[in-house]
């Protein structure tokens, strides 16, 4: 099958910026450097830069920069946290400022990565960012200590107050923060971080400091922005993937109110860039397109679910892990138990859609998007203006979600680079549709999976065979992922290693193959990767075993997880706080899953009912998670939460379907996507056990769905093994 | 040319029709805290407050608001986000990305003048836009606690820590 002619175009664009940005680096990342901004600083009144991460300002006010993208996660304000704990400034005085990337690329990228994704916004810069705000308390302390002439051992701080007990003199750190930057910075390596234990600004459940302008309508997200002169573009790439466009007839609407011009786009679409993007849009509709669809436009949701399952019976795999012998343990044993599952392919559906505004000028090009790498973005805006780097700006937004999509691809950057590029000296705002999001996304890869497992007299597993086929993410967006044909992204939870996404179970034959059965779909990460399906497939199959082997949920697990300790500790966790093995009101059914992704550890228990219609009713969910630190659990339990309501949506409703070629369903008529009735009670439970960092965003949605198809099983007595649920009928 | 009633004052627009209200408000007057979310009534980022009455906004053409009907979106609801629903909002922490918050808050402060106490039912009936980063829990929390009724019935400790 035909791929997408811009997949190249976009490894291309971020291998090209990886290999300049780590040039630049030389070295990487050091604390302390200082960042050629003072004159910058000085004119927006006062401002004293003491070091990369911390800026203070003549009222004692804290400025933290951030690096990392916010699309609703939380980790601009967990991130300030962590600096300001180690600041030991004033909490009520703390703002954030966002760093530009071309503002890192001019420090030769003195705040590391900005990439946000994979859950590692805190985790991979928790240490540098600890020390960046400890580097500056030492120095504003040793300055203070200076100017008094006193030890610096004798000097103290609390709430961005330096007192000298002796003699009672006291200094805010806005007075003293001028002499400070001038201090020597610390030797990194002899900076000492708190025990977390001691924490008194991170690791609470502080209110999240980007809040109030998302109540008045003032925040301006990318979508909402407004430049002179700016005008505005729909645009339509062709509906099924991979096509180019042959011809299109702009007779009618280009003499449509508003409109300045039709043009096609990157080969694969047309635009209609008008005075408003309501006109653009009407008038986009008026075009006609021809596109070379190919032999493309024969899939459907049919073909694919059987190329799939060819896949199952192949003799080859692209991916595995191995102990024992799993088939011969299973052909011998009392019992067999056998299972095979789907998941569908999934879309992100942002609520602000793709979208971005570009302005190219003589040796300058400008953009203004949502993204979860602005590094990506500003590689995308230079490679398809030809601009260099260096006079590429990319201009920050918090995002309207993320969930993966908006990561490395930046698809709609390049799209609005080539409309702007007919349009020097203005601004044009390209917005996707609705239907324009849903039909061209990076879908969650849809895949099948057939469990084999065999139960020995006592019930015991004693051996365990998956064979998943399915699209590889790695294929489409990064192959150098896949090494010598095997790809070891598709067993993410079902790892040996630990660590990241390690199965919590020990199964003395086991046997785990991925079968790499790609189609022409575009697939991505989407929150939790295969994390979702893979948790699925396991958690499901194992309370189908369990339940085989006439044994009670929980305890069948747990019999396995005695060399994963810290598996086992969350599943108790959910186990305990989701009141397992207590009585249920009448009707209603418990169900329990745990599983590995991110870093963390996550475990749930759900409760729910099926009337005799087959009508589903989610009540209540207890997640349990082990992320290591907990920085926030007031913001940990809002992403537990959303990863309930994104998981639980997925499950209830989530397909794209697929037929000639192209995605059908294109806006949340028919993708539909759950409210709040249907939002279970969430219970988070965080058992940190401060001996790693892990994620928070997606740990926990690999276990939402497993837990509540579980608690399905017990409630009808019949397994689930398909998805949407929608599909499904339950009784 | 239309006049139209946008938070308390008159505004002259010049759009076709059949424009949706939704874009007239974004592009015309220029008011973006209203969102496009989906452009078919579905997901409720688009809505304002119409005589007092909540309405999706992308999907109301031009033609059908008149001059006398008052129109209040997210940037009229309060000075200085001060109506019960946005400081419950705040009290709650409920936005994460915030994009749909706009339209939620509009559909919960309807709510609320048309049933001060909400019940949980009430709420489900009444909150039906789409939030993608999932923050229903705490929007059913922040209609109960506007409503005066902090913890509608449930505990507020919303994490339970051990180490």
């Amino acid at each position: 099958m035909k791929k997408m002619t811009f997949g190249n175009g976009q490894r291309l664009s971020r291998r090209k910026f990886v290999v300049g940005a780590a040039t630049l680096a030389g070295g990487g990342f050091a604390l302390g450097f200082k960042a050629p901004f003072v004159a910058e600083a000085a004119a927006q009144g006062g401002v004293t830069e003491v070091n990369i991460w911390v800026a203070i300002k003549p009222d004692d006010g804290c400025v933290i920069r951030i690096a990392r993208s916010e699309m609703g996660q939380g980790t601009l304000t967990g991130l300030a946290q962590l600096v300001a704990e180690e600041l030991e400034c004033d909490w009520k005085k703390v703002s954030t400022e966002g760093i530009s990337p071309s503002r890192n690329l001019a420090s030769k990228r003195a705040w590391g990565e900005m990439g946000t994704g994979g859950s590692r916004g805190i985790r991979i810069s928790q240490e540098y960012v600890r020390k960046g705000g400890a580097a500056a308390r030492i120095m504003l302390l040793q300055a203070a200590a200076d100017q008094w002439k006193v030890p610096v051992s004798e000097v103290t701080v609390s709430d961005g107050i330096i007192t000298h007990a002796a003699s009672k003199r006291t200094i805010g750190y806005g007075k003293i923060a001028a002499a400070a930057a001038k201090v020597t910075p610390p030797d990194p390596k002899e900076i000492k971080l708190k025990d977390p234990k001691s924490w008194k600004i991170a690791g609470k459940p502080l209110k999240r400091l980007d809040t109030a302008d998302k109540l008045n309508g003032a925040k301006v997200y990318a979508i909402d922005v407004k430049l002179p002169g700016m005008l505005n573009a729909a645009i339509k790439d062709a509906p099924v993937f991979g096509s180019k466009v042959v011809s299109f007839d702009d007779a009618k609407a280009a003499k449509m109110p508003g409109v300045k011009k039709v043009m096609k786009v990157r080969d694969t679409a047309v635009a209609v860039v008008a005075d408003t993007w309501w006109h653009a849009k009407t008038a986009l509709e008026a075009v006609e397109i021809k596109w070379d669809e190919g032999d493309n436009a024969k899939v459907s949701n049919a073909t694919i679910a059987q190329h799939l399952k060819d896949g199952l019976a192949a003799a080859e795999n692209n991916g595995e892990r191995r102990n024992g012998d799993a088939a011969a343990a299973i052909t011998g044993a009392a019992k067999k138990v056998e299972a095979t599952y789907s998941t569908p392919f999934l879309s992100h559906a942002c609520m602000e859609m793709m979208n971005a505004t570009v302005k190219l000028s003589a040796g300058k090009a400008e953009c203004w998007v949502p993204t979860q790498n602005l590094e990506a973005s500003l590689a995308a805006l230079s490679e398809s203006s030809g601009i260099p780097l260096a006079q590429c700006e990319v201009h920050r937004h918090d995002l309207g979600g993320g969930f993966g999509r908006r990561g490395g691809t930046q698809d709609y950057v390049h799209q609005a680079v080539a409309i702007a590029k007919e349009f020097p000296d203005t601004a044009v705002k390209l917005i996707w549709s609705r239907e324009e999001d849903q039909a061209h996304d990076f879908y969650r890869p849809i895949s099948v999976c057939k469990m084999s497992a065999g139960l020995d007299e006592k019930g015991e597993l004693v051996g365990l065979h998956v064979r998943s086929s399915g699209q590889s993410i790695n294929a489409w967006l990064n192959p150098t992922g896949i090494v010598n044909g095997k790809d070891r992204r598709q067993l993410q939870g079902w790892w040996e290693e630990p660590n990241d996404a390690q199965l919590g179970y020990t199964v003395p034959n086991l046997l785990i193959e991925y079968v790499m059965r790609n189609t022409h779909v575009p697939v991505g990460p989407w929150r939790g990767v295969n994390t979702n399906q893979n948790g699925v497939y396991m958690e499901c199959f194992i309370e189908e075993c369990a339940r085989a082997a006439g044994k009670d949920s929980l305890e069948f697990r747990r019999s396995l997880m005695s060399k994963h300790p810290k598996h086992l500790a969350v599943l108790n966790a959910a186990a305990e706080k989701g009141d397992w093995g207590k009585p249920l009101p009448q009707g209603v059914h418990r169900g329990i899953a745990q599983f590995m992704g991110y870093g963390s550890y996550s475990a749930a228990t759900a409760e729910v009912s099926v009337d005799a219609k087959g009508k589903l009713k989610v009540h209540r969910m207890v997640l349990a998670l082990n992320c290591g630190h907990a920085v926030n659990p007031s913001q940990i339990a809002a992403q537990v939460e959303g990863s309930v309501a994104y998981g639980l949506s997925a499950a209830l409703y989530g397909e794209m379907v697929i037929d000639k070629g192209r995605v059908t369903n294109t806006n949340f008529d028919t993708y539909e996507i759950m409210r709040l009735a249907e939002m279970p009670k969430v219970e988070t439970v965080i058992v940190p056990t401060y001996d790693f960092w892990g994620g928070v965003g997606e740990p926990t949605i690999c276990v939402v769905a497993p837990a509540v198809l579980n608690a399905i099983h017990a409630a009808t007595g019949k397994p689930v093994r398909e998805l949407p649920l929608k599909n499904v009928k339950l009784v | 040319m239309a006049k139209l009633n946008i938070n308390g004052k008159m505004r002259d627009v010049q759009a076709e029709p059949g424009t949706p209200l939704l874009w007239v408000i974004r592009e015309q007057v220029g008011l973006t805290g209203t969102k496009y979310g989906c452009g078919v009534a579905q997901c409720g980022a688009c809505s304002v407050h119409i005589n007092g009455e909540v309405q999706r906004s992308c999907s109301l053409p031009l033609s059908a608001v008149k001059a006398s009907d008052k129109i209040v979106t997210i940037e009229g609801l309060s000075a200085n986000s001060s109506h019960p629903v946005q400081k419950a909002w705040a009290a709650v922490d409920v936005p994460q990305c915030g994009y749909c918050q706009s339209g939620q808050i509009m559909a919960a402060a309807a709510l609320l003048k048309k049933k001060p106490k909400p019940t949980d039912a009430d709420i489900d009936e009444a909150m039906t836009n789409i939030c993608r980063c999932g923050t229903y829990q705490r929007i059913r929390e922040a209609v109960h606690t506007a409503a005066g009724n902090p913890t509608g019935g449930r505990s507020a400790d919303r994490a339970t820590r051990r180490s």
